[in-house]
């Protein structure tokens, strides 16, 4: 037990990385799987869908926030309690377009990439892929069409990592047929 | 990162993952507990080596598995193993009473029989950390009520 004392490790830090090395292991092996990129990014977006259907009720039953007013407001939940309570990072939102209906979300670090060298025959890889569908699928589930993509990866040469997003449309709540 | 809810869902595709790929007749069911194994392997190598940076020597065998069942496990699961047992000849039994990746799944016998599948990727987690600190190793897993669950570890002579 005396050793005990020399032996702490910042445990939330460790945590996060089991969740880095856990998705490197996945990312690996897909492309194993898969022949080219462009089916691993989309495998990776649908098993983000399928993350974020689930992961917005734990959202919602802990952070305590109710319905959005506007886009503005959402992009605001997302990049200060979403991204900080999930990965523990607060990306910026900037580059709004002129309708407000479409803005950037830019990742200083993405906790995702941290030990993460893409080689050269992987160029059209998108290594983070799993965000956008995260995004997308939590988003669907309180009524927002979204379009989530890439814009900027550092892990590709960029400055920066920028997630591009795009209000398309409300989705209508619609009774199931023959409900009253 | 003070959260293991990704964590948790990512597991939960990752296991999605692995058995769809195999309804699609390319693997019987042994081959994707193995790869969900092997995953968990490569894991458990990184992470043990990170964890490890600072700490003093190990002296035995023995140490080294108190190292696992408290400040690895504490580190995946944050809370440690709950009961270690050895028989002094190279096999130890780690039990778990409330295992993390089981504990939403059921609290009886229901869906006992996924249970394997959750509990693949852990395995793999041990055997790796254990490998990069050069002790060789077979780890199973058993469940006869979720959430409990054993990890029996047997270390391979070299």
């Amino acid at each position: 037990m005396s050793r005990q004392s020399n032996r702490t490790t910042d445990s939330k830090k460790m945590n996060s990385e089991l969740f880095t090395l856990t998705y490197g292991a996945l990312v690996t092996q897909l492309c194993k799987d898969y022949e080219n990129d462009e089916e691993v990014n989309k495998q990776l977006d649908k098993m983000g869908y399928n993350i974020g259907v689930r992961l917005i009720e734990d959202f919602l039953a802990r952070s305590s926030i109710g319905r959005c007013q506007d886009f503005r407001e959402t992009a605001d939940v997302i990049a200060k309690v979403a991204f900080k309570m999930y990965l523990g990072t607060t990306p910026s939102v900037t580059n709004w377009s002129p309708a407000g209906d479409e803005f950037s979300l830019i990742l200083e670090n993405n906790p995702l990439v941290d030990f993460v060298e893409l080689p050269d025959n992987h160029s059209t890889l998108i290594y983070s892929n799993l965000l956008c569908g995260v995004l997308r699928g939590a988003l669907e589930m309180v009524q927002m069409a979204v379009d989530v993509r890439f814009a900027q990866d550092t892990l590709r040469g960029d400055n920066v990592t920028e997630i591009r997003m795009k209000f398309i449309k409300r989705i209508e709540e619609n009774l199931p047929a023959g409900d009253e | 990162m003070a959260d293991e809810a990704p964590f948790q869902f990512l597991h939960n595709e990752l296991i999605q993952y692995i058995s769809k790929s195999a309804q699609n007749g390319e693997t019987e069911n042994g081959r994707n507990i193995t790869k969900l194994e092997t995953m968990g392997f490569r894991v458990g190598q990184g992470l043990i080596e990170r964890l490890t940076k600072d700490t003093t020597r190990f002296k035995d065998e023995l140490d080294i598995m108190k190292f696992i069942c408290k400040d690895f496990w504490t580190c995946l699961f944050k809370k440690q193993i709950d009961n270690l047992r050895t028989n002094h000849q190279g096999i130890y039994v780690l039990q778990d009473n409330k295992f993390r990746l089981l504990s939403q799944l059921s609290a009886g016998k229901q869906y006992l029989e996924h249970a394997p599948k959750y509990l693949a990727f852990t395995c793999g987690l041990v055997r790796g950390a254990l490998s990069n600190l050069g002790v060789k190793s077979i780890v199973t897993a058993e469940v006869s009520v979720m959430p409990a669950c054993k990890f029996q570890v047997m270390i391979q002579k070299m």
